[in-house]
């Protein structure tokens, strides 16, 4: 919300700067964003020194002076006031400025002597007539200072961050309460000449009355809190005065015509949005607040023609919408050149259907804005007053009859009574009851000390957020500062809550994957998707990533793609995330965890051979997915937990736990220039996030701590014996899996098998058609002494007569 | 030169076996050491050499043992011997292989590494792992919770009053039936009093999703981390103390502040600013002239949401605070552009490898 400094000062009297007032306002109030001045026309003009001065040779007036405005070097400019002085500092502008008369500073000779630039007079600078000389300035300020910096030159906005709790500060009137409790003086609405007009008591009524010879009507209850209406006969309309143009310039409003201008300036002074008619626009002599008929239409101020729906308000006259309630009047009964008679709406308007209006027409106005947030009922009667008298004085006329008051009433505040105590356990400082009631009247509190613990509070009428002993607590430490309170670190318990084992699960395979040299990505889990088997999003912002992924490396392939587009193909990129799935209420959410390979294994070295053949064996594979997939199933579900099954297609390997499918290793198509290496991905789910309902509202359902087991395998004697090794190389069936081939080694080597590893595999050549060759290196060692050659002899004639019998693997011959 | 290996004159055929397996493991073990072909002959003739080598030791030895244990001896010195020949071989070839002694010591020293590729975490998740390893030193433990989520966990519970503009700040993603993508981090308090007894200290990180477009300053999906202390007594000076403390911690001695605002979740609410690193609170461009950059938002958690998690508001208070870890990580790295987190692009992620 804008306001301007000098009209705040004009209610409220002050004497701090714009800059002062902006952090006074931002530590007890609501943050001010910005401070803007409104001559941002003086901005190139800066602060000068004159050090040197000179008659002109050639002129009896002229002085030619040496200027140090900041740049490093003196500037030699000419100057016509009998004023200047050296050793004096002045506002300056140099060449290239354009000064608020629109005349533009450029570099020039007069009378035979350069001149960069211009010593500035009041009235150069628009600050005033004055121009018998160059303004002197008594500042100190280096030359080269922003002149704006030093002098507070015509009026500032400031933009207030003003949160949806305080509608009340909506308006100057609000702003000035805060200010003048901070500053301790008097808020006073300013006079303004000829706004004295009597107006005769508004008669209050139910539902129905009548005013200057109009029928004024609420048909229904709910739709209006308050309706109050006056008529005004005999105006000009014309343009506003000077003043009143400025007032509404510096919160950024643009003149219109002096009514109009009128009400503006209230709902900007006191925060009440009005409303003028144009009286003889209106038909049937009534005016009618009721619900919009399905379909029916105006035309709005905007000159947009709007269909309105039956949960919507309308001002109407007898037959038509004439205003969608508090939001926009309608374009027929506007005020123009030609109007001489008005009726002067001011209402305040229900919350709740003002927002729904305001957002099914997509229609914001500064009124809206505040009926949304709520307007204050009772300050209607003083905004009617004020409204009135102002358009009176601006554009004539008088009122005609007592104006109509539309009002069932509400129900007075309850006190609220605030504990002391309570104030000092949830602010950890002791705030004196007198000091709490002394706050809290400050702002217009009703407090009351009746003991030592109790203040009891009656809240003004236009502070609708307060509604508990919390809000009360809330002012008093605003009030106070929340700079006042300590902020040593006091004792503290331990707390309950354990780790979330599915956050460590997380942060294990996150470490072991960078380890492993693979890069964390972060992307949107957005996908293209597809109407079953996917999360929808209602309202999704494209429609072309209108679903929530159900895996993660859909993510990371359009990730790939994108890096692709830009020459980068040596990728290892992983992803640890939510991945959704349709369910009955709430989607089914897993955390998963997928990563995505392509490319070279390392960078190029410069011992690398130069041969196809080995940049094939430096490019990631299956294999490289395998030992991946390996990796984050041991951090996952423990060593061996989780078994590698034979996936079908482009799956290769399908992760169980048991017989459930916990993830996949797969080969990834992409859209891939050609150039591109094959890229492979694992995905693998490390737990369902529940997202069922821990209790019903308003309850608990406490539980002890459940923490995360800790793995431990236990420890192994480091061996002091010599190992022996024996090489199979066999010949295998291709129907029959080295995984088969090594479980049944491992079946009859014994206990003393250390290690089995498969170190070759070829086929084709001397290798019968059918079978191919696999060799494995096993490792055997005794605890307590070296194995002969005969045991182990002994251990090869068993494993390959086993293999041989079983499996019909035979060794292959040499 | 190794030591000898101590040989009786008339050992037991145990002592044979025992020393001769130290020998040839000492052996290998030697030979395999050999950086060049000079070390390696110097070990052939220690262990192999035809007059003084330690194995002619063994083969004489050999004779004087009892007649019955000579058959297995000497199958055990053939062994060895055929084992230490083997292992010298092998080296012979790899150190020929070597061609000289360039792999050991590279003539050209300013010739670079070979590196493997190096991993990186996600920039937020650096700051979140630093945040997080701050209020650890507090106290504090990880809370987390689901994305999606139901209305009232996501606002019923925390205050928010219906149809009302507190809710124009949470434009929400919804999800065809039920629930939608949880505006903040906060629903995961509500479960968290709801599953255990104060006192209760934990931070919570995580997704967040808002109806926001994606320009160079919005993203529809973010990372929040908000931190919750619940327990008896706690007030706004553990709020302004705690954060006070991190604040310091994580941005250094700057001058901070607590200013007024509104969150429907606390009351009293406070923003915290912390003095303009760029300008040094003189103001400037990035702090919008006014010397202070906000940081997080805070405050006493209200009443009405420890009701709704079915904790006594009279006998327990507490604070609660949230920020952006995705904020500070473009402030902190200079990123110009907030889309750059999301792009993936592995020449910015490797940046972050260096
Ligand atoms: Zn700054």
């Amino acid at each position: 919300m804008n306001v301007s400094y000098e009209w705040l000062r004009a209610l409220v009297p002050f004497r701090e700067t714009p800059a002062k007032l902006r952090d006074l306002i931002t530590s007890r109030v609501a943050t001010v964003d910005e401070l803007v001045p409104l001559r941002q026309d003086l901005a190139p003009i800066v602060v000068a020194r004159v050090v040197e001065a000179g008659r002109h040779p050639d002129s009896d007036h002229l002085w030619v002076t040496k200027v140090d405005a900041g740049t490093g070097e003196l500037l030699d400019v000419v100057c016509g006031a009998p004023n200047v002085e050296a050793g004096k500092l002045y506002p300056f502008a140099p060449t290239g400025t354009t000064m608020p008369n629109g005349l533009k500073i450029e570099r020039r000779r007069i009378r035979g002597q350069t001149s960069n630039g211009m010593l500035c007079s009041p009235r150069e600078l628009g600050l005033g007539e004055d121009h018998e000389g160059i303004l002197e300035l008594s500042v100190d300020a280096a030359p080269g200072t922003p002149f704006l910096k030093v002098m507070p030159a015509g009026d500032t906005k400031l933009v207030i961050d003003v949160s949806p709790n305080r509608p009340d500060l909506l308006s100057h009137l609000g702003v000035a309460r805060e200010i003048a409790a901070a500053v301790d003086s008097p808020v006073t609405l300013p006079r303004i000449d000829g706004a004295d007009a009597a107006i005769p008591t508004a008669s209050r009524v139910r539902a129905e009355g009548r005013t200057g010879g109009v029928d004024v009507r609420v048909q229904e209850e709910g739709l209006v809190r308050r309706y109050m209406a006056a008529v005004i006969r005999g105006i000009r309309v014309g343009p506003s005065p000077e003043w009143l143009v400025r007032r509404l310039e510096a919160v950024g409003s643009r003149s219109i015509n002096n009514v109009v201008d009128a009400t503006n300036y209230v709902l900007h002074e006191l925060g009440q949005p009005t409303h003028a008619f144009d009286l003889q626009r209106l038909g049937g002599g009534a005016i009618v607040v009721r619900r919009a008929r399905a379909g029916e239409r105006i035309v709005t101020l905007d000159g947009i023609e709007r269909t309105l729906a039956d949960t919507m308000t309308v001002i109407a006259d007898a037959q038509r919408p004439q205003a969608v309630a508090g939001i926009m009047g309608g374009r027929d009964s506007e005020v123009s050149e030609s109007t001489t008679e008005i009726l002067l709406e001011v209402a305040s308007f229900d919350p709740a259907r003002t927002r729904a209006t305001r957002r099914s027409l997509g229609l914001s106005t500064d009124a809206s804005y505040r009926f949304e947030r709520g307007v204050d009922p009772l300050l209607a009667p003083a905004a009617l007053e004020r409204t009135v008298r102002l358009i009176v004085a601006v554009a004539g006329g008088r009122v005609d009859d007592a104006p109509v008051d539309v009002y069932a009433g509400d129900s007075l505040p309850m006190p609220l009574p605030l504990r002391v105590s309570r104030v000092r356990t949830i602010l950890g400082d002791v705030v004196p009851a007198d000091e709490v009631a002394s706050l809290l009247r400050g702002v217009g509190f009703d407090a009351r000390v009746e003991s030592n613990d109790v203040v009891r509070v009656m809240t003004p009428s236009w502070r609708i957020d307060v509604q508990r002993e919390i809000d009360l607590i809330e002012e008093v430490a605003r009030l106070r500062g929340y700079d006042s309170f300590p902020d040593e670190i006091r004792p503290f318990r331990a707390g309950n809550v354990p780790d979330d084992p599915q956050w460590l699960l997380a942060r294990r395979v996150r470490d072991a994957l960078v380890g492993a040299g693979l890069l964390e990505t972060r992307p949107m889990p957005f996908v293209r998707g597809a109407d079953t088997g996917y999360v929808r999003v209602a309202n999704p912002l494209a429609e072309n990533e209108a679903f929530l992924r159900r895996d993660i490396l859909d993510t990371l392939s359009r990730r790939a793609e994108y890096n692709l587009a830009r020459m980068q193909g040596d990728l290892r990129l992983f992803e640890i995330g939510a991945t959704f799935l349709p369910d009955e209420s709430l989607p089914h959410e897993e955390l998963h965890v997928g990563a995505l390979i392509m490319g070279r294994r390392r960078p190029p070295h410069f011992t690398d051979p130069k041969s196809d053949e080995f940049d094939r064996a430096m490019t990631f594979d299956a294999w490289d997915a395998k030992a991946l997939a390996e990796l984050v199933c041991d951090q996952a579900y423990g060593p061996g937990a989780v078994s590698f099954v034979a996936g079908s297609s482009d799956e290769l390997w399908e992760l169980r736990v048991g017989e459930r499918r916990v993830g996949i290793v797969r080969a990834l198509s992409l859209d891939a220039p050609v150039w591109a290496k094959p890229a492979f991905g694992v995905e693998l789910s490390l737990g369902i996030v529940d997202s069922t309902n821990v209790a019903p509202a308003g309850q608990h359902a406490y539980r002890g701590a459940e923490y995360a087991p800790v793995r431990v395998k236990p420890f192994r004697a480091i061996p002091s014996q010599p190992a022996s090794t024996m090489d199979l190389a066999l010949l295998v069936p291709q129907s029959v899996d080295a995984g088969t081939v090594e479980r049944a080694i491992r079946d009859v080597a014994g206990d003393l098998l250390e290690s089995i590893l498969l170190f070759d595999e070829h086929s084709g050549g001397k290798i019968e058609t059918g079978s191919r060759s696999l060799a494995w290196r096993l490792t055997f060692r005794h605890p307590e002494r070296t194995l002969s050659a005969k045991e182990m002899e002994g251990r090869r004639t068993n494993v390959l007569r086993h293999l041989e019998k079983t499996l019909n693997v035979r060794p292959r011959s040499t | 030169m190794t030591t000898s290996v101590m040989l009786p004159d008339n050992p037991t055929l145990d002592e044979y076996k025992k020393r001769l397996a130290e020998l040839s493991e000492r052996g290998v073990t030697e030979f395999a050491r050999a950086a060049n072909a000079d070390e390696l002959e110097a070990a052939r003739i220690e262990f192999l050499g035809d007059q003084r080598g330690k194995l002619r030791e063994f083969q004489i030895v050999l004779g004087k043992l009892p007649k019955e244990a000579r058959p297995e001896a000497g199958r055990l010195f053939n062994a060895a011997k055929a084992r230490l020949t083997d292992a010298l071989e092998l080296r012979r070839q790899e150190i020929a292989k070597l061609g000289d002694d360039s792999t050991t010591r590279p003539a050209d020293l300013t010739m670079p590494a070979r590196r493997s590729w190096r991993g990186a975490k996600h920039p937020v998740t650096l700051v979140i792992e630093e945040i997080e390893g701050i209020f650890r030193e507090l106290g504090f433990t990880i809370a987390i919770g689901p994305e999606a989520e139901t209305e009232w966990y996501n606002f019923g519970a925390l205050n928010f009053p219906p149809n009302h503009p507190a809710m124009d700040l949470h434009d929400t993603l919804y999800l065809s039936g039920e629930g939608l993508l949880r505006t903040h981090t906060s629903p995961v308090q509500i479960r968290t009093l709801q599953r255990y007894a104060p006192p209760i200290r934990v931070l919570i990180p995580g997704r967040v999703y808002r109806r926001d477009f994606f320009d160079p300053s919005h993203a529809p999906a973010f990372e929040q981390i908000e931190g919750l202390c619940i327990d008896e007594g706690i007030s706004f000076v553990d709020l302004k103390a705690t954060l006070t403390r991190f604040a310091n911690r994580f941005f250094g001695q700057r001058p901070t502040r607590f200013r007024p605002s509104f969150f429907p979740f606390t009351e009293p609410s406070a923003e915290m600013d912390v003095q303009c690193g760029v300008c040094g609170g003189q103001g400037c461009g990035v702090c919008k002239q006014t010397g202070w950059v906000e940081i997080l938002g805070s405050g006493m958690v209200h009443p009405a949401v420890l009701e709704a998690a079915g904790v006594d508001s009279e006998r327990y208070s507490g604070w609660a605070f949230g920020m952006g870890p995705g904020r500070i990580a473009i402030s902190r790295y200079g990123i110009p552009d907030i889309r750059i987190l999301y792009d993936s692009d592995v020449r910015f992620l490797e940046q972050i490898s260096e």
